[in-house]
């Protein structure tokens, strides 16, 4: 369940306290985020919407040890991620989170299977293991006879599912998703949103989801509103 | 090993680019080997020279001659062991593009003095016991189709006329620099056939220095000998004098060394933007590396990497390219005896090619290693 304005100790999978995030330009300070508080627990799907730059994708790096807030905590699973730096953060991101962006982000000369490998080659899984759940992974997104082909030769509803795979093979403790259906069509929109919806229900995934799509929002257990880096 | 598919991917997505680069590698190491080897074939003499061998030769001029008499009072110098002498002919095979350097040699002493020529048994005494024989390096043997039986005709440029010779030998080297281009007769049929005045002279003597004499010595004692006389002579190492040989030709070290220095900074040049473009083209997908658990030591290693196989596949093939060409011999036609590229030189090419890779590839990996994720997908 979704809580925001807690300011305590949780139980909760992620715990964000007091969380703030200011840019400098120039002279000119940028609150991108003001004193956030906020609570998710195992398996909520929250989707977060606002305008542009209302600090929506910023919320997301930091949740995702991406970047570092000016001042606040984040918890995820007991770990204060925000009192982490350099390779151990690194080493944080790549066990507990699984990243889903807007234009699906894969390396174009790797093939499908290649691309959802990428995160397990920094385990010390065997190939065969690797192998084992690379195709896995690309079952549950429906793509287990496209492993060979490259980004170029899928459609963006199929680049995003191998972009989805990526993020779930090594079994993250939440996925995060900016905008995930933002560059696609209706349908395929709709075929990653029920994908989304089933890493939930079916596989108990946590997920956070960025959004301007309130036909993507209703997918989600929770919707919150982010405005001028406060939310509402 | 389980990142070689990553590596590959990488290092082929711009087949033409990745191509020119390796290409441009191997150019430059081709050159630089070539640079090398014709370093080598000059200082050939030096590097080659005998220890514990002297030559002497006119204090006036090196073209000037000594008389045979010398020989046996220079015998008589004490820490001299052994001595030969041989005179330069300068004749060309056929016409003037066919030059190789002949000899008037002794032919009693002069195998056993330059030891690191071999000439089986047989021959040499055929050759002995013919005053019209010669002996003739493998390499010249080879590129005019000289066999043993042949009769060669040689016009005499010095010695005027034409002078008919008989293969009686052909001798290889020990080592791989040994100029094997040389082609050696009689003195004694020269002596027979010269101008009356020109009789019983010799164009240097070599003189083998017994274990554990005194270079300086012996050189200032043979010289002290013959000072005042109307033949004073010069005496100095053989490496010395193949050095002093090499300096007349200019600085030739500093010229080779110059054309090197270009070329491998240009290449530096050349890998350094290839690089850095890769960088600057992957922003995006280094992001999603570092994204997805790859450290920044480890995305910098990744370009490093690269750069540095680019240079050894180029450094590679242009070594490989340069032994080819070393292996068909020299290709002035005499001018550079010993043509030949050494394994160390090889290993030192590869070696330079290896430093160019990662030099080249420093700033990119670290622009890579610094990349913020956040700012990279912003810019992407």
């Amino acid at each position: 369940m979704v809580k925001i304005g807690q300011n305590g100790s949780s139980d909760s999978l992620i715990v964000i306290r007091n969380l703030a995030k200011t840019y400098h330009r120039g002279s000119e300070e940028l609150h991108v985020l003001q004193g956030i508080n906020l609570d998710v627990d195992k398996g909520d799907f929250v989707a977060f919407m606002g305008p542009s730059g209302s600090g929506k994708s910023t919320l997301l790096n930091l949740v995702g040890g991406l970047d570092v807030p000016s001042t606040g905590s984040v918890t995820v699973a007991g770990d204060e991620i925000t009192r982490l730096s350099g390779s151990r953060l690194t080493a944080w991101r790549a066990r507990h989170v699984g990243f889903i962006f807007q234009m699906y982000n894969l390396i174009p000369v790797l093939s499908a299977f290649r691309n959802v490998e990428l995160p397990l080659l920094l385990s010390p899984l065997s190939r065969a293991e690797r192998r084992r759940h690379v195709e896995t992974a690309l079952t549950v997104v429906g793509l287990q006879d496209r492993m060979q082909h490259k980004p170029r030769e899928l459609s963006g509803g199929q680049q995003q599912r191998v972009a989805i795979a990526r993020a779930i093979v090594a079994d993250p403790t939440f996925l995060l998703c900016d905008e995930p259906t933002g560059d696609l069509d209706r349908k395929s929109a709709d075929e990653i949103l029920d994908l989304l919806a089933r890493l939930v229900g079916e596989f108990g995934k946590t997920v956070l989801m960025v959004t301007h799509d309130p036909r993507a929002a209703d997918h989600a257990h929770a919707t919150l509103h982010l405005d001028k880096g406060v939310l509402t | 090993m389980k990142f070689l598919p990553l590596i590959a991917a990488n290092l082929f997505r711009k087949k033409i680019r990745t191509t020119l680069t390796v290409g441009s590698f191997a150019v430059a190491l081709f050159l630089f080997c070539l640079l090398i080897t014709i370093r080598g074939a000059f200082n050939q003499g030096v590097e080659a020279a005998g220890a514990d061998r002297m030559l002497v030769i006119s204090k006036v001029s090196m073209i000037q001659p000594l008389p045979l008499a010398y020989r046996d009072r220079m015998l008589r110098v004490p820490g001299v062991k052994e001595l030969t002498f041989a005179s330069w002919f300068g004749g060309v095979y056929q016409d003037e593009r066919n030059f190789f350097p002949q000899f008037a040699i002794d032919a009693e002493n002069y195998r056993q003095i330059y030891t690191e020529f071999i000439v089986p048994d047989e021959q040499w005494k055929a050759f002995q016991e013919d005053k019209t024989g010669c002996i003739i390096g493998a390499a010249t043997a080879k590129r005019y189709g000289f066999k043993v039986g042949d009769r060669v005709p040689i016009k005499g440029a010095i010695f005027p006329g034409e002078w008919q010779f008989n293969v009686r030998g052909i001798y290889q080297g020990r080592r791989p620099n040994d100029d094997l281009t040389q082609f050696w007769f009689h003195w004694d049929y020269l002596d027979e056939k010269v101008e009356p005045f020109l009789k019983s002279y010799v164009g240097w003597y070599t003189v083998r220095l017994t274990p554990g004499a005194q270079p300086v010595q012996v050189a200032k004692a043979i010289d002290e000998g013959f000072a005042n006389s109307p033949f004073e002579t010069r005496t100095q190492s053989e490496q010395a004098f193949m050095a002093s040989f090499v300096e007349q030709m200019g600085n030739i070290e500093l010229l080779m060394l110059s054309i090197g220095a270009v070329v491998v900074f240009t290449l530096l040049l050349v890998t350094g933007n290839t690089m850095a473009t890769a960088v600057r083209e992957r922003t995006g997908e280094l992001a999603v590396l570092k994204t997805v658990g790859f450290t920044d030591p480890f995305v910098m290693g990744l370009v490093l990497l690269e750069s540095t196989l680019i240079a050894a596949a180029g450094g590679l093939a242009g070594v490989a390219l340069a032994k080819a060409f070393t292996l068909r011999g020299d290709p002035t036609g005499g001018m550079l005896a010993s043509f030949y590229l050494p394994p160390s030189a090889m290993a030192a090419g590869l070696g330079v090619a290896l430093a160019v890779g990662v030099v080249a590839g420093i700033l990119p990996a670290v622009a890579a290693m610094r990349l913020q994720v956040v700012q990279a997908f912003r810019k992407v």
